[in-house]
């Protein structure tokens, strides 16, 4: 068996409104490392993240091909393409509670209630919110809210991180600490990494190639 | 922090299109298109069908206009018709020159807020019920008479007036209007929460135009454009209605609708040639009233623009007049309501009751105990009815709504215009065709046909109201919980739904409450034999027992808003600990 390229390879990706090219990439980043896209609103870096996702609204045209550890993941459904995303809002569900936003993207593969409660409590340890189980996600901080969100994305094993502006919603002090958990939490899993930002000191954060829209 | 161990198992993704994914969906749109449509058409062929001489189960074969010729013969035709068209369009016009002044002259103050909240829960009163209470106000021995009585009037006995059943149709116009109020109160503040209007009205204001004036200028034009189809519905409505005609309309002749009704039901079955004729001309006359309408709307278009580029100011003087008279009509019309629900209240649990006297001698649960029992069965029939044909309104609804997000079949403008299609062609010109269906069949009457008719008025409120806040949520939680590996129909229930759970029960408590209210679907489409509390309370207008109309009335505003108060309720205690839904 061939060993498969590990990381995510936008292959020739361009995007079209219209006819109009919005955005072109063609690059592989490597597991644990991060490519940050920058560019003013508008420059299409949200779409790009779409196409990566899956979620690109009918009215763009994709072309290249997107290959994840190898899998060409272009044509798959959202859920199937173990990608996963951080947005500038947190975007927990609202109605369920912090352990249950993370029992969520925890995969099924962990069965047993007491097996997955046991994995949950433990994750919850691993950000410092032990204790936070059944708490009402509305009543967290803005950090600890952003880390529950990174954690739910984690429990859901994504084989590459999105970061949509992530962390521009966090104030100065936090913003370097939620910062230094995401890169240093993608590094340690050996996670390729997109973020796209109009924040130049996200971009040095991360440590990584830049790449301007 | 040690976030290590959960890559293993990661290269095992997922097939492709998974399988399980629901095929019927993009169906959905044409399928609730059917449902809703489906019997307007077929049920206006039924009618045009005898109206043309053509029903061969009455031995009608022939076709030909000696149908029409036979209801133009009928003397009280041009009465009867002229009073269906005078109704309308003065309900119309009134309902709308209320809501238009109220929301000009006040929208953005502590007043208007009141205002807002006193009408929204009238919008769930059932028409009948609120025309009964309406009844119970204004007649001779109503209430407002007792209160005047004998120290302003000297009446010691009820005095002999026409008040209630005027042949001019006033008091049917006032029992409308109380109900249209609060619809278009509504409607106007959907659009203006599109049409951002505090800047336009600020600007205007700087500019030195008078609030009202101003209004009118910048606001109005954008805001009526999205009214109009309400507008359109409420004009309609009130050119055909038939329930709150029977209880406030004159008799002799009744509206063209109740007349058609009262044929249709004759006992001579060769009434039911001119009882298809008369609805179809029905609907003809509604179609007249939207063209004379439209050709207003034209008119007062044309004279706005001449009016704006004069560049008046407005007077304020003037101006504080109209506010108040607007507030005063607003309030009018909300303590009608009020006051009437309060009166139905009264009458159900009255004993002996004389003329000047403003309350009861005794209060009693005798009325209660005696019709108690016979509620049972129009009760059970009223929330089956309505259950059924909200859930069905509701799944339709969801379905559409989820196919649109799925398969971006996004409606054009023109499927609002299909949504409102039900609410515009008159009731009677096509639920008259369904008698033609019962007679060719030989199928007459039963449950199911009935639930299918509400349907068709159910449907669209459902959807006017579920479809915003659905459009409105947030499509980023949607990315989020596909990207945790949650596929659509995951995503779907448990995400969408719950967090959607306030709009959702308000959407099915519109859709209850307007399957309550309806009289003519299920009087026509049930032959008569399914019974719910609006039949039932408004076959009691003739017998003007007020202390039976008084339970049957209150039962059916009961019904009517018993959801309202749970889709206010349930959402607050299932998400007692959910600050983010509890009041989103």
């Amino acid at each position: 068996m061939v060993e498969a390229e590990r990381g995510l390879r936008l292959e020739g990706v361009a995007i079209a409104l219209g006819g109009q090219r919005l955005v072109a990439l063609d690059t592989l980043i490597r597991p644990g490392e991060t490519l940050t896209v920058m560019g003013p609103s508008g420059s299409g870096k949200s779409t790009l993240l779409a196409a990566i996702t899956g979620t690109l609204a009918p009215a763009f045209t994709l072309s290249g091909r997107v290959r994840l550890d190898g899998v060409d993941i272009t044509h798959m459904p959202t859920e199937a393409r173990r990608v996963g995303i951080l947005f500038q809002d947190e975007l927990l569900f609202p109605h369920l509670s912090v352990g249950g936003n993370l029992a969520f993207g925890l995969r099924p593969h962990v069965r047993g209630r007491a097996e997955r409660r046991a994995r949950i409590e433990e994750a919850l340890e691993a950000i410092g919110l032990a204790g936070f189980f059944d708490r009402d996600p509305a009543t967290l901080s803005g950090g600890q809210r952003a880390r529950v969100a990174l954690m739910r994305m984690l429990l859901s094993e994504p084989c590459a991180l999105l970061l949509d502006e992530a962390f521009s919603k966090l104030d100065a002090t936090l913003r370097g600490q939620i910062r230094e958990l995401v890169f240093d939490t993608a590094r340690d899993q050996g996670l390729p990494v997109l973020q796209v930002t109009h924040d130049i000191s996200d971009a040095e954060a991360a440590q990584g190639r830049q790449h301007l829209l | 922090m040690g976030l290590g161990g959960m890559r293993e198992a990661s290269l095992q993704r997922t097939g492709p299109l998974a399988p399980w994914r629901i095929r019927l969906l993009p169906w959905a749109p044409a399928l609730t298109m059917a449902a809703m449509l489906g019997p307007v058409l077929a049920g206006l062929l039924g009618t045009l069908a005898p109206a043309l001489g053509y029903m061969p189960a009455l031995g009608g074969t022939g076709v030909g206009t000696a149908v029409f010729a036979d209801l133009l013969a009928w003397p009280g035709l041009a009465r009867a018709a002229t009073l269906s068209a005078v109704v309308g369009l003065g309900a119309t016009a009134l309902s709308l020159a209320i809501v238009v002044l109220i929301v000009a002259g006040w929208s953005g103050t502590r007043t208007f807020a009141a205002v807002e909240r006193a009408l929204s829960p009238l919008l769930s009163v059932p028409h009948a019920a609120a025309a009964f209470g309406l009844a119970f106000l204004i007649a001779p021995s109503g209430w407002i008479a007792r209160a005047l009585s004998p120290w302003a009037t000297g009446w010691e006995q009820p005095p002999d007036l026409l008040i209630v059943q005027d042949p001019a149709g006033l008091s049917l116009i006032l029992g409308l209007v109380s109900k249209e109020v609060p619809f278009l109160m509504l409607m106007t503040l959907a659009a203006m929460t599109q049409a951002r209007p505090a800047q336009s009205l600020t600007t205007a204001r700087a500019l030195g135009y008078a609030r009202v004036n101003g209004w009118f200028k910048t606001v109005f034009p954008a805001v009526y454009r999205q009214i109009r189809l309400p507008v359109y519905a409420v004009l309609a409505y009130s050119m055909s209605v038939v329930d709150v005609a029977i209880i406030l309309g004159p008799n002799t002749p009744p509206p063209l609708s109740v007349q058609v009704v009262k044929w249709m039901n004759d006992p001579d079955l060769a009434l039911r040639f001119r009882a298809a004729a008369g609805a179809l001309l029905q609907l003809g006359l509604v179609a007249a009233g939207l063209g004379l309408w439209r050709t207003l709307e034209v008119a007062a278009a044309f004279a706005g623009c001449r009016w704006t580029l004069r560049g008046g100011r407005g007077n304020r003087v003037a101006e504080a007049g109209l506010r108040l008279a607007a507030l005063a009509l607003a309030g009018v019309s909300a303590l009608a309501v009020f006051a009437g629900l309060a009166g139905l209240l009264v009458w159900s649990f009255a004993g002996l009751w004389q003329f000047p006297d403003l309350l009861p001698q005794d209060l009693s649960l005798r009325n209660w105990d005696r019709h108690g029992p016979r509620l049972a069965a129009p009760v059970a029939e009223t929330l089956l009815i309505g259950g059924l044909s909200t859930a069905i309104a509701l799944l339709l609804t969801i379905s559409c709504l989820e196919a649109e997000h799925r398969h971006g079949l996004r409606p054009g403008s023109r499927s609002l215009w299909l949504l409102y299609l039900p609410l515009i062609v008159p009731q009677v010109a096509f639920l008259a065709g369904f008698q033609t269906f019962a007679l060719l069949s030989g199928l007459d009457g039963g449950r199911v046909p009935v639930v299918l008719a509400h349907v068709v008025f159910v449907l669209p409120y459902v959807f006017l109201s579920l479809s915003e806040p659905w459009r409105a949520w947030d499509v980023r939680q949607d990315t989020v919980a596909r990207a945790l590996g949650a596929g659509p129909d995951r995503v779907l229930w448990t995400v969408r739904l719950p967090m959607l759970l306030r709009p959702l029960l308000t959407a099915a408590a519109v859709g209850f409450a307007v399957s309550v209210g309806q009289y003519l679907p299920t009087l026509l489409v049930g032959a008569g034999r399914v019974r719910t509390l609006t039949t039932e309370a408004v076959a009691l207008a003739s017998g003007g027992d007020r202390r039976v109309i008084g339970v049957y009335a209150l039962m059916q505003a009961l019904a009517a808003l018993a959801p309202y108060l749970l889709a206010i309720f349930l959402p607050r205690l299932l998400w007692r600990n959910r600050t983010g839904l509890r009041d989103g």
